[in-house]
């Protein structure tokens, strides 16, 4: 029997599908429990309680925070007026830097760690094929790109909460909207927000089978995000950029305007789609086809 | 296996079957198809959504006009597109510094809520703006930015201008109705269309240039081009709508040819009354809040025609560009039509206004310009893709959207 028959009867294999939501339910709690994974919440936690007790400091004498100039990350100036803008300024924040590299860390790691710890073997003795592996794996990166969204989100509103007065609150285009609503709102913003990730989870995921080591595969990834980035901010190359997976992260802003102004959010999660698409299957071409010898 | 080692060699060296190695290859065909499908999807549907020009009744150039003219449209609502490329030497900041030093007419109370102060923002790159109207009484202009917004409100007396950057608002009440007051600047391409359309008379020629979609909707293409030679505009087309006579876009284009100077259409467009709340405004709590300190100062302060992006639309035009020089000397206009010169005397003599302040600016922006003599004696030519300046030596500016031949002879003529 050739190496590649065992291919397909690999991936091939009929299993129960209750077998692969065990699979998913016990990744998901080998990723949550890592001391890694709790210390990346932990510091994205960490942002939104910085920036809150940051402008509340600047801003106690009457001030306006950023100085009044408009500088800093996005709605910053309306968090003294309504703290539910805390979450919207934490999650600007966060989403250029911290939450992608949260991302890359999980995802590089995700197959090239079981490598590196000579585990990946084990897990593909189960009969579960590389497959359906693969796309649990993705599956959890995709659900820690939502729960680090979801920590910075929380974590945001409950220090807005505690600093400064909620309520009935502006949107940036000049229109009142009511409280329950702007939750709402801030509930999509989290969404589209963990939405955005999918492309860095899927290009994490696509670098971490190309290597037996974890950490290479970390810091390809986070190494990406920044690269991409940075060409993202260089004018020369703005033919390159509506195709940068980091180009319409900062869209979700758009939902905070009255009427919502979806062009670029469409296009942001488009494009996410596209990115998830490609390198999902270009991992699928890699982890299917290798050699996997530890 | 030591658990570090990169597998890639051993996966070549046990490749020896080709069948399984082709077997391999061939699942990278599904992300380089999923590529190639994304790259044909991107490239084809616009260009597929573009063809086929709607089938509307021939209608003459007069016709419309009148059409344009007889249009009433007081509900509406939509994103408007608008690219400036007035091939302005890139300045950066500083050049931010210049607009709104020469545009603000000395206001500087320094509100970010300013409009005069936002909307020279206009005058170079792309910009999206949103327009909403239900009646003349009450109209939203919105300057899209990135994560914040800057809304000119106009409901009833009161005008507000709001940026959510800076959180601070800019409040001013109009006299009277505010059917003559002016609130919103000329940006959507209805404004500019009315602009180009003062500007026709025996000096150009206008026809009806086929039909077009815009934002959904047909369109009749007007095509405006000057008869006389001289100038540096090269034709004026508005896509008409061919139901409300609504202009929907407008496109400026330079003789010179090249990407247009000025382009402003609408990319979604509704007719139907806009929500009510558009037009509620109170400023958030601890918003900033800039009250506008008398109506002499409100005429100054309130967004004209002057304003820096519209300066080189149309010759016409070129009256109120003198409008927002006034102070400087008494404005002259030379010529008519689309070869129309403005003359001011500021009686700085020295050439360049800033070379008295410091020699250093005034050394860099000789730079910028191109020296050139003729009867009227020395001066320097600042060029951009519409607007040519001669700046004489003994302090005369000449202006126009004509070329810098033209302009030199204009001068001489002048002496």
């Amino acid at each position: 029997m050739s190496r590649a028959d065992v291919l397909e009867a690999d991936t091939g294999r009929r299993t129960n599908p209750l077998w692969s939501l065990g699979l998913l339910r016990s990744e998901l709690v080998t990723t949550v429990r890592r001391w890694r994974t709790l210390a990346l919440l932990g510091v994205l936690a960490a942002v939104p309680v910085l920036v809150g007790i940051a402008v509340r400091i600047e801003t106690r004498g009457g001030g306006s925070a950023g100085g009044g100039s408009g500088e800093g990350p996005a709605f910053i100036t309306q968090i003294t007026n309504n703290g539910l803008f805390l979450v919207f300024t934490a999650l600007a924040a966060t989403l250029p830097f911290f939450l992608p590299m949260a991302v890359g860390v999980v995802a590089g790691d995700a197959i090239a760690g079981e490598a590196g710890a000579g585990t990946l073997r084990y897990l593909l003795v189960a009969p579960a094929g590389r497959t359906r592996l693969l796309l649990t794996k993705y599956a959890t990166v995709l659900a820690f790109c939502l729960l680090a969204t979801l920590v910075v989100a929380v974590s945001a509103l409950i220090v807005g909460a505690l600093l400064f007065p909620m309520g009935e609150l502006t949107t940036i285009s000049g229109t009142r909207i009511s409280f329950a609503e702007g939750l709402g709102r801030a509930l999509l913003i989290a969404l589209v927000v963990a939405a955005s990730l999918v492309g860095v989870a899927a290009l994490g995921l696509f670098v971490s089978t190309l290597t037996n080591s974890g950490i290479a595969a970390m810091a390809t990834t986070v190494g990406l995000v920044i690269t991409v980035q940075i060409v993202d901010q260089i004018p020369q190359l703005h033919a390159l950029q509506p195709y940068l997976f980091s180009h319409y992260w900062l869209s979700f802003a758009d939902l905070m305007r009255d009427p919502v102004y979806w062009d670029d959010l469409v296009r942001n999660l488009g494009l996410q789609g596209l990115y998830a698409v490609v390198f999902g299957s270009a991992a699928w071409a890699r982890f299917t086809a290798k050699d996997i010898s530890a | 296996m030591a658990p570090y080692e990169s597998d890639d060699a051993v996966d070549a060296a046990q490749d020896e079957t080709p069948r399984s190695g082709r077997r391999k290859a061939a699942r990278y065909a599904v992300p380089v198809a999923v590529v190639g499908v994304a790259a044909a999807t991107i490239g084809l549907v616009p260009a597929l959504a573009d063809s086929g020009d709607p089938d509307l009744p021939k209608i003459s150039a007069q016709q419309l006009i009148e059409k344009i003219a007889k249009s009433d449209v007081q509900q509406l609502s939509g994103t408007v597109k608008v690219s400036t490329d007035l091939g302005l030497p890139d300045l950066g900041g500083l050049e931010d510094g210049l607009l709104s030093g020469a545009g603000g007419g000395g206001s500087g109370d320094g509100s970010s809520a300013d409009p005069q102060a936002k909307l020279t923002e206009l005058v170079s790159g792309t910009h999206t703006l949103r327009v909403a109207a239900d009646g003349p009484d009450r109209q939203k202009l919105s300057l899209l930015e990135r994560g914040a917004e800057y809304s000119l409100i106009h409901d009833g007396k009161d005008v507000w201008g709001y940026d959510s950057k800076s959180n601070e608002a800019y409040h001013s009440t109009a006299a009277g109705s505010g059917k003559d007051h002016r609130s919103e600047p000329p940006a959507t391409p209805k404004d500019f269309a009315d602009e180009a359309l003062k500007a026709v008379d025996d000096t150009t020629s206008v026809t009806v240039d086929g039909t077009a979609q815009v934002a959904g909707r047909d369109a009749y293409k007007l095509l405006i081009q000057p008869r006389q030679s001289g100038t540096t505009v090269g034709a004026i087309s508005i896509a008409v709508d061919a139901k409300t006579g609504m202009p929907l876009k407008f496109t400026l284009t330079p003789k010179s040819g090249g990407a247009a100077v000025l382009d402003a259409g609408f990319t979604q467009v509704s007719f139907a009354r806009p929500a009510a709340s558009t037009f509620d405004f109170t400023p958030p709590k601890g918003a900033k809040v800039t009250e506008e300190k008398d109506e002499a100062e409100a005429r100054g302060h309130a967004p004209k025609h002057g304003d820096a992006p519209t300066h080189g639309r149309a010759p016409k035009h070129g009256e109120d560009f003198a409008e927002g020089l006034k102070g400087t000397g008494g404005p002259t206009v030379i010529g008519k039509g689309w070869t129309s010169v403005v003359t001011v005397d500021t009686g700085a003599k020295g050439g360049l206004p800033t070379g008295s302040q410091g020699g250093d600016l005034g050394g860099f922006l000789g730079s910028l310009g191109e020296q050139v003599d003729g009867k009227f004696g020395k001066g320097t030519v600042f060029s951009t893709r519409l607007v040519n300046a001669l700046i004489t030596d003994d302090g005369k500016v000449y202006a126009g959207a004509v070329t810098k031949d033209a302009l030199v002879k204009a001068a001489d003529a002048a002496k």
